[in-house]
């Protein structure tokens, strides 16, 4: 295992990575989620579980996704090789299934008989509504009212799917909105309910939870790079709203200290504008919500701001705890991206590489496109290409006046 | 003997449950709200819960919500609530005020600054709905050396095996929380309500208060049966909402909001007739 001096080690006991992370919740949820720990714990070593997941990930959902090296990209930045992990190839087009499948399985194991969750862009939504599906559990998805506006198709989906999407109204209708919705219905059906999280967040143990569903991404990178080049990538980068995709991409490589990683977060119209951005660490302050203490957007009362983002999986005010962590002991840098610069970047990949991304994606290849351009032609950048951007065609077609 | 061990003591001695009353601070205006909560004593309330605006009351049903938002669309802050308590003791001394809210705004404030001046203005004790006993380091622990009373919640899901872990750190009084649910919904059963009350007795000398879903004079009377105290919320702000015209408060507000309580009241005092 990791030494002493990982950066691997946490969460500890209480489920902190450091400061961040914690269980704040109700008490009425508290023994749910010790429950869930403790399922979580017997699951994690047993064969018959993991062995299913693993299955599950290479016939559902298309594992490995390839490492892909963006030529024209690369040439047009001039600088590092760009490649990308294609997470936006999986079943349900993005890397949101990874996490829905280990929970699925685990909520089967706990006897549960019914499924709710949160979801912003839809595609958490989605990948939910399709497991529920498959393992025949009736599901329940709340996704705030702004949201339902502007991600029509992935509703569609959920419909089809056969959930249940009920709109939140509450607050700007985004994602933090319903999320406190979720909680509201778990809390008044602790008997029967599994609340299937999609980011790494929320009260311990999801962020450990979802971090460890999510780690194939980096686990299958780094052996993938290796495979192709030889040795470790100099630079890894991906987009942080709550931050699954980027702690799942990133875990991997936390004690290669020569890899540099680098979390996109949603810089909206600038993180100067007060409220008109998502980048909860580079323009906020730790405080507590939903159920764990973290980097928030706040006002001066710690009252919670809404956040904005041209992409509506990232307008979230709060990011998962481990990033909290890993943003204060600088392993990881957060650096803002600007809704223009997402445009932009969305254009770019789909014009010289025939790749639509999802905004979300596209905040992390701004990234690249800041980073790539500084870095030697020997040297070699990888993105997490954590979604494809068929869900946002109508959205920046309207932006970019095409409609 | 703190405040609200006085009160719990003198309502035994009457041989009747005391009466909690939640209302949201600043609610829909401080003015307003200031003149609801000195209204609360003499309409029959023995505690008052105050409630401390959140922008995300999770455990919270749509009444409390859309009270929190009318604070703070009224300017409340977590200063402005202490403020109030401030100008409420100059007046009573002797009313038990309770806290209630959700844990961000203190420690964005800063828990010890926080737990100075509540001790200050007269605070005698914190329902923090999103710290449980796990998270004991966080406020309760410095609370109770500060002088304030930690209360906690207890609900259908905490089991005999972690009721312990939880009455711990409790003073001043038990809330148990009637139902799984969020605030305003409907109990399901009196009975299951009668028994848990008697299980959480049998592991603490504190008295036990039930909430959540408490609406009316009968429902105070049956439940006050079983328990030491009774809490009513949602219903008072929910009064505070239904006179409202155009969001703003009316000749008909606080008047609203004491009437109930005197029904209420009438119910907590036939409880053990």
């Amino acid at each position: 295992m990791d030494g002493i001096n990982s950066l691997r080690n946490g969460p500890d006991e209480e489920g902190r990575f450091g400061l961040y992370g914690g269980r704040f919740v109700a008490e009425t949820l508290m023994p749910l989620i010790l429950d869930l720990e403790a399922h979580y714990r017997a699951a994690k070593v047993d064969p018959d579980y993991l062995s299913e997941i693993k299955d599950l990930a290479t016939h559902y959902t298309g594992r490995p996704s390839p490492l892909y090296f963006a030529e024209r990209l690369t040439k047009h930045l001039g600088g590092a090789k760009v490649w990308l992990k294609r997470e936006e190839l999986n079943h349900t087009g993005s890397h949101k299934i990874n996490n829905c499948l280990g929970q699925i399985l685990l909520a089967k194991r706990m006897g549960k008989t019914r499924i709710i969750a949160e979801t912003g862009a839809g595609q958490h939504g989605v990948a939910t509504a399709t497991v529920c599906a498959k393992f025949d559990l009736p599901c329940t998805i709340f996704m705030g009212a702004t949201d339902v506006e502007r991600q029509k198709p992935n509703v569609l989906r959920m419909k089809m799917l056969g959930a249940e999407v009920r709109p939140v109204t509450a607050g700007a209708g985004t994602l933090k909105d319903a999320m406190n919705e979720a909680l509201r219905d778990w809390v008044t059906n602790v008997d029967t309910t599994y609340y299937l999280i999609g980011t790494a967040a929320g009260p311990h143990p999801y962020p450990e939870m979802v971090r460890d569903f999510q780690s194939v991404i980096g686990t299958e990178l780094k052996q993938q790079f290796q495979e192709a080049e030889g040795r470790l990538p100099e630079a890894v980068v991906a987009c942080v709203g709550g931050g699954s995709n980027a702690i799942g991409t990133f875990y991997a490589f936390l004690d290669d200290p020569s890899v540099k990683l680098y979390g996109a977060e949603a810089g909206g119209h600038g993180i100067d504008t007060e409220n008109g951005h998502a980048a909860s660490m580079t323009g906020g302050r730790p405080g507590v919500l939903h159920g764990n203490r973290t980097y928030l957007l706040q006002d001066k009362d710690g009252q919670i701001l809404e956040g904005h983002s041209i992409s509506a999986g990232l307008d979230y005010p709060g990011v998962g705890p481990e990033h909290a962590f890993l943003h204060d002991s600088k392993r990881v840098t957060y650096a803002p991206i600007t809704d223009k610069e997402a445009l932009d970047a969305f254009q770019l990949l789909t014009r010289t590489e025939g790749i639509i991304p999802a905004l979300e994606s596209a905040h992390g290849l701004a990234q690249v496109m800041k980073v790539a351009p500084t870095m030697g032609k020997d040297t070699s950048i990888v993105l997490c290409l954590s979604g494809r951007g068929d869900k946002d065609v109508e959205s920046v077609g309207n932006y970019l006046g095409l409609l | 003997m703190s405040r609200i061990e006085k009160r719990f003591a003198e309502c035994k001695a009457a041989g009747r449950p005391a009466l909690v009353t939640y209302v949201m601070a600043g609610d829909p205006d401080l003015a307003t709200s200031q003149a609801i909560m000195e209204a609360l004593p003499q309409a029959g309330s023995d505690i008052i819960e105050f409630g401390m605006p959140f922008s995300d009351p999770m455990a919270d049903g749509v009444a409390i919500q859309l009270g929190g938002q009318r604070a703070l669309a009224g300017g409340m802050t977590l200063r402005g609530v202490l403020g109030m308590v401030e100008d409420f003791r100059r007046k009573d001394e002797t009313t038990p005020i309770v806290l209630m809210g959700y844990y961000n705004p203190i420690y964005s404030f800063g828990v010890d600054r926080f737990l100075l001046a509540a001790k200050d203005a007269g605070v005698d004790g914190l329902i923090i709905v999103d710290l449980p006993p796990e998270e004991d380091e966080e406020l309760c622990i410095p609370a109770l050396a500060a002088g304030i009373n930690f209360i906690r919640l207890t609900t259908p899901t905490t089991d005999d095996r972690r009721l312990p872990a939880v009455l711990k750190n409790t003073s001043g009084f038990v809330y148990y929380v009637s139902m799984t649910g969020i605030t305003g919904a409907a109990i399901k059963s009196r009975a299951a309500v009668g028994e848990a009350v008697a299980r959480i007795k049998s592991h603490t000398d504190l008295p036990v208060a039930v909430g959540f879903g408490i609406k009316t004079a009968e429902d105070a009377a049956e439940i006050g049966k079983h328990s030491d105290g009774i809490v009513v919320g949602t219903v008072l702000v929910d009064a505070v909402a239904r006179t409202l015209v155009d969001g703003k408060a009316t000749d008909k507000t606080v008047a609203a909001v004491r009437d109930l309580v005197a029904d209420i009241f009438a119910g907590v005092k036939r409880a053990r007739a």
